[in-house]
């Protein structure tokens, strides 16, 4: 085993910045990195076992401890939830003979759960050994258990149904439905693959390039909307011996799976976008950063890139352009909703936990290895390659003032076509709702659990980066749902689960809000208690990133949005209540003591 | 010859080296910021967010951001001086800090932060979490209640060859500071004693002196912390 671990740090000349592909090697022949493992790593890369662990016990997907040979994990999702994910997991547990978290004692299958996968609109879904799962139903649930200890294999198990387009590809075969159901510019396929690099860049210059881009006045679709042409132009103007495209497909908010449908059926698209973007900046390597929910693309991708090598639109001298080497390796992640961040990404590219930096400096002067970094969306990259076709004057058409171009939107919950549909910036949420299929909605959440939950007042408002911006993201819910428990509480039990922790705020601050909007769902809560979560939410404003900085907005925008609810819930006849119950501590207490409470007032 | 440059603190106009960050500056200038996780010598990293500062209507680290000329910074104010405290009331619940018993106390800057921001009962209910305490190096003890997760260590005690003796293990919420197995128990009597130095709290305690220098006699016995600072 030592010569086998060793072979793989060599594989990567035992360079710690490839920590994590290390990680990924060892843990798919061992299952898992053991303590000598650790040792071993430690003592070649000349780092503490500490700091090994450091990064392996960061990232949801490696274990420190055996997991077993078969290993479901099974999405977490508001969605998941709403689509009867409980029955499933009861299914699997009874099927199982275990809980959730546990291994059965042969050690044969391994049940979990996960954060949000990126299959909202097929859900309940799980990831049984690297494979997605999806529209899991009890019966199925029992069927795969049965399979399994009958001996069949994952895959063979996979035989139900195949999804659409590229997923039924062997390469990929994934049961995974892109469910296309609106497609515009982006999306409209009517663009000959590579003509970018074959026919525009050989005879454009950088300068013009990113000209072109800036004067699309298209914004990062990732979410926060920064200006991509002025992110390209700074990048191009950092010193450095090296410069870095990467491409951020660690699509991790909640309720978004665009880039997803993109990476499967535009990956020449993504990547295209990638080596323009490396030839107006001046860069000879990109980096795609590939979350692990989505390794099953991993080898369909990496084929891909094969094929572009062999055309000469990777690697040297690309499209006979003298002098512009260029090329792209695919990160895979390890699930990390952090991770998103671009500058967490970074880290995390190096091998480290997914820990966001400190900005200034910005990625674009200090990013990978320190050196000159330029990190955009998968949807971004996409767009970039049809609007270089195009003309910025083409993509201007497109949506309104303040908002240009079109967007991906995820959509899912409670509407009868969930889906990808492609729309221009501007479209009004009630045109949104309609065109999806969905009737009697109480609220929407905007921009995923980091955006803002909506209700109908707010339905006439439009999607753009001055109303209301999103990175895709919208879930639907009906007035049959409870909103506090069923969304606003899964939310922040995923804030606290994805935290980095390293900011005090972030780590503690949810968790914290979390305690105040249990005690309001269990009917122990009063009015301040409402107005406490408002003002102590303030104090995450000063965490060093977007998610530490939104992690109550589940909360904010709830009380905001839906205040009767809360009103609903608290006590009205008490201004004070702490919230302890001492029946309910003398209880647990005489369950320790084997003894039986009496309790003298009741009596 | 360095660049001199001039800021404003809470209006007040201050002359400062290009290249110094913020904290630097207001410190050299008898101005207080406060601060836990960073560490002179090493880099700072803004984790314990407590040295927050507004310029340009926007929250920052003072820790990690450079002083560049014309800044006008917002420090001493309502706003600020409430989430400072917010923060050092947030690490309390968090932890189990139980000062009067504590070897730090007196010598403790989250015990002097709290004294400063005037925190009498956190607004945040308490935790009372469960945490490990480790043992198991001849020479230090560490105690898991009472860490802050500001990475003092982690960043300043390391081995000849740069390796670290202590590390972060899990994330968020159940994060914490791990002390290598290996090196905790090969670890010098003098690295040790250093490293209790450098932990702000009662997180890392030397084995077998204790209470040396007596409560009342201590570093923030009589006098604030930042007062040191101030002019």
């Amino acid at each position: 085993m030592k010569d086998r671990i060793i072979e793989i740090i060599n594989k990567y000349n035992g360079d710690s910045a490839r920590l994590m592909d290390i990680l990924h090697d060892i843990q798919a022949i061992s299952g898992y990195v053991d303590k000598a493992t650790i040792a071993i790593l430690a003592d070649k890369l000349n780092l503490s076992a500490a700091q090994i662990k450091e990064t392996v016990s960061f990232y949801h997907f490696y274990s420190d401890k055996p997991l077993a040979k078969v290993n479901i994990y099974l999405n977490d999702s508001v969605t998941a939830n709403m689509n009867g994910r409980k029955e499933v997991l009861n299914a699997f547990e009874e099927a199982c003979g275990i809980k959730i978290g546990g291994v059965t004692t042969d050690g044969n299958i391994g049940l979990f759960s996960t954060s949000c996968i990126g299959m909202n609109d097929q859900e309940p879904a799980a990831i049984i050994n690297d494979k997605v799962f999806t529209c899991l139903t009890p019966y199925r649930a029992k069927q795969i258990i049965n399979g399994l200890k009958q001996g069949q294999q994952v895959e063979e198990l996979m035989v139900e149904a195949c999804g659409d387009g590229n997923n039924a590809l062997p390469v990929i075969n994934a049961m995974v439905y892109n469910n296309i159901r609106r497609k515009g510019a982006l999306l409209n396929h009517d663009y000959p693959l590579f003509t970018v690099i074959k026919d525009i860049l050989p005879n454009t210059s950088a300068e013009e390039i990113i000209d072109i881009v800036s004067e699309s006045n298209i914004r990062g679709r990732g979410g926060a909307g920064f200006p991509s042409g002025l992110k390209w132009k700074f990048g191009s103007r950092a010193k450095g011996e090296h410069r870095y495209i990467i491409c951020n497909a660690d699509e991790g908010e909640p309720g978004t799976f665009k880039d997803r449908v993109l990476l499967t059926e535009y990956p020449e698209m993504v990547f295209e976008g990638m080596v323009t973007a490396g030839y107006a900046v001046g860069a000879d390597v990109g980096l795609l950063y590939l979350r692990y929910e989505y390794k099953y693309l991993l080898a369909y991708l990496n084929g891909v890139l094969e094929n572009m090598r062999k055309i000469n639109y990777l690697g040297q001298s690309i499209a006979g352009i003298v002098d512009f080497d260029f090329d792209i390796r695919i990160q895979l992640g390890a699930g990390a909703y952090i991770c998103g961040e671009e500058s967490a990404l970074i880290e995390s590219l190096e091998g480290k936990r997914g820990e966001p930096r400190d900005k200034p400096p910005f990625p674009v002067e200090k990013g990978y290895l320190n050196l000159p970094t330029v990190v955009n969306n998968v949807e971004t990259l996409a767009t970039v390659v049809k609007i270089i076709k195009n003309g910025a004057a083409w993509y201007n058409q497109l949506g309104n003032k303040d908002s240009v171009g079109t967007k991906l939107l995820s959509i899912s919950g409670d509407c009868r076509f969930p889906g990808i549909f492609e729309v221009e910036w501007g479209l009004k949420i009630s045109d949104i709702l309609d065109m999806c299929g969905a009737d009697e909605v109480q609220a929407i959440q905007v921009g995923g659990p980091s955006g803002a939950l909506i209700g109908e007042k707010d339905f006439k408002r439009e999607l753009s980066y001055s109303d209301l911006p999103t990175g895709g993201s919208m879930i639907v819910f009906n007035k049959n749902r409870d909103l506090l428990t069923e969304v606003v509480l899964n939310f922040m039990n995923f804030f606290i689960e994805e935290s980095c922790g390293t900011c005090s705020t972030c780590r503690n601050m949810p968790y914290v809000l979390r305690g105040k909007l249990l005690k309001v769902i269990n009917g122990r809560g009063v009015k301040t208690d409402i107005e406490d979560m408002v003002n102590w939410a303030n104090l995450l404003k000063v965490s060093r990133c977007g998610l530490g900085q939104t992690a109550a907005n589940p909360i904010v925008s709830s009380i905001r949005n839906f205040r009767h609810l809360y009103d609903a819930l608290v006590q009205k006849e008490i201004e004070y209540d702490s919230g302890f119950s001492l029946e309910a501590s003398v209880l647990e207490s005489c369950k320790a003591v084997r003894r039986q409470p009496l309790f003298h007032h009741n009596a | 010859m360095t660049n001199k440059i001039k800021i404003k603190i809470d209006g007040k106009e201050i002359i400062t080296d290009q290249g110094k960050t913020i904290v630097e500056a207001a410190h050299e200038n008898g101005i207080f910021i406060p601060t836990l996780c960073n560490f002179a010598g090493a880099l700072p990293k803004g984790c314990c967010r407590m040295c927050t500062i507004k310029i340009n209507n926007r929250f920052m680290t003072s820790c990690t951001t450079p002083a560049a000329h014309g800044m006008e910074v917002e420090n001493n104010t309502i706003e600020i001086n409430d989430f400072r405290k917010g923060i050092i009331e947030l690490l309390f619940v968090s932890g189990n800090h139980f000062c009067p018993s504590c070897e730090k106390s007196g010598n403790c800057e989250l015990q002097a932060l709290a004294y400063r921001y005037q925190m009498m009962v956190p607004r945040f209910p308490y935790d009372f979490p469960i945490k490990s305490v480790d043992g198991s190096s001849p020479y230090i003890i560490k105690d898991q209640n009472r860490c802050i997760l500001c990475k003092r260590c982690i960043k300043t005690i390391k081995d000849e060859h740069g390796r670290h003796y202590f590390a972060f293990k899990e994330r968020g919420h159940k994060l914490e500071v791990l002390l290598d197995e290996k090196m905790g128990k090969e670890i010098s009597s003098a690295l040790a004693k250093k490293a209790m130095e450098n932990c702000p709290v009662g997180s890392i305690i030397y084995k077998e002196i204790g209470f040396e220098v007596p409560i009342g006699q201590r570093k923030y016995d009589h006098k604030p912390i930042g007062s040191e600072i101030e002019n």
